[in-house]
């Protein structure tokens, strides 16, 4: 009597890891999700902060997929172990901060210490011959399988039939024929496989699920890098990345100004972990300032984040500076013109 | 049977699923786990990571711009 294969398969919440996983579970293997949060991933959630987006639907993709998969999902928190990856890629960045190779190759490995440690047999992931640039090419495909430690226990079903066999493949465990030659950017045959499968409404990220391919994010954070003077960073730094307008008016102190009440909402959460400044006088932004400020800094900074709020226009908008010590002062500056907060101040 | 609760206020998705996975992890079957949240999205993904690892949701609400979640833990 055979016991039943089991298959761990990386859900990223993309179309072709459902797919992917979709064809085991076809093949009478039992699959069950994992999805690593690195911290960059993108997700709906992040945009749902700002108010204007609320009327987006607010779903972890990840779990969609598990949903509609009827599978559990095991979502594994990896920001700490993530920080020598991106800070030490091996195999280099993409076009920004990502480095989707070594970052494939680290969650493989992660998959497969997982797998060893529950008893299951082989990896799969969604991965396509040719999709991607850096972490998809055909020459590099190997370059996982070997670097991860997976070995021929990693079985990619979307693009199996383009590569040799693996264990699962060669012991019968799977059906090699059922499997797919899927290669290049063209994501019809993705498309027609879903409809083959009914699923609708998948996920269809335009610019992939990681906020290190962006260049403005990317930006903020080389930034941060240089500021510090150090490659590193913890969780709240990444998360504040994706918020609000960031301005550098000097190399030693950065305003992070609230964009709208969302935001507002949000940045409340870090008053205790930064210097503040609040316009108490209008309606206006909740700005963190990240760095160490003198009073005349202060001053500066708060005629910056004037300019944010209503009273933009007045002559006199009445300021509470924070500073990290929870010293409070109150006082009235005039916000500085648009034509005096210079372009190169924004990150 | 006993009642527990998680603060996982000021966190984003999946941040708040993960916690509340983890502290599920904790407990035994029969549980009562409150969870509160500040993310909003919180309100469909614990829900749908519950019924994905078949926990059941005694109430889900929000109030005063929280999202609050009650889980009984399955066996």
């Amino acid at each position: 009597m055979s016991t039943q294969k089991k298959a761990v398969a990386l859900i990223s919440g993309g179309l072709d890891s459902l797919l992917a996983a979709k064809l085991m579970i076809d093949q009478g293997i039992h699959v069950e999700g994992i999805n690593f949060y690195t911290g960059f991933c993108v997700e709906g959630h992040t945009h749902a902060i700002r108010k204007k987006d609320k009327a987006k639907p607010k779903r972890n993709n990840a779990l969609w997929s598990a949903e509609q998969l009827g599978i559990k999902l095991h979502i594994i928190d990896i920001i700490d172990e993530y920080k020598d990856v991106l800070i030490n890629p091996k195999h280099g960045y993409g076009a920004n901060m990502n480095p989707c190779l070594d970052c494939k190759i680290f969650m493989v490995s992660k998959a497969k210490q997982w797998m060893e440690e529950n008893g299951f047999d082989f990896i799969i992931t969604g991965e396509v011959m040719g999709q991607r640039p850096m972490s998809q090419r055909k020459d590099l495909l190997p370059v996982v399988v070997r670097e991860s430690g997976a070995d021929d226990r990693l079985l990619r079903p979307l693009c199996a039939k383009n590569l040799a066999a693996t264990l699962p493949e060669r012991e019968g465990w799977v059906d090699r024929e059922q499997l797919k030659d899927f290669s290049g950017r063209n994501r019809k045959p993705q498309m027609a496989l879903a409809a083959e499968f009914g699923f609708e409404d998948y996920a269809t990220p335009a610019g992939g699920c990681c906020f290190l391919t962006d260049k403005n994010y990317s930006d903020k954070l080389v930034d941060l890098w240089q500021a510090r003077n150090k490659k590193d960073y913890e969780l709240d730094d990444i998360m504040l990345l994706k918020v609000g307008r960031h301005l550098r008016p000097q190399p030693h102190y950065k305003i992070i100004v609230s964009r709208e009440d969302g935001e507002n909402k949000f940045l409340q959460g870090y008053k205790k972990q930064f210097a503040t400044i609040e316009i108490k006088s209008h309606n206006g932004p909740l700005s963190l300032v990240d760095g160490e400020l003198s009073d005349e800094d202060f001053q500066f900074a708060a005629r910056i984040a004037a300019r944010f709020s209503q009273g933009r226009d007045a002559e006199s908008v009445t300021v509470k500076t924070t500073a990290l010590d929870g010293t409070e002062k109150t006082f009235d500056i005039k916000p500085m013109p648009p034509s005096e907060i210079k372009q190169e101040w924004y990150i | 049977m006993s009642q527990h609760t998680l603060d996982a206020r000021n966190s984003l998705c999946p941040m708040p699923v993960i916690k509340t996975q983890n502290k599920v992890n904790e407990l035994q079957a029969g549980d009562i786990l409150k969870v509160t949240c500040t993310d909003p999205g919180a309100l469909n993904d614990i829900p749908a990571w519950c019924r994905i690892n078949g926990h059941l949701i005694k109430d889900s609400y929000e109030e005063n711009n929280e999202v609050v979640i009650i889980i009984q833990v399955a066996g």
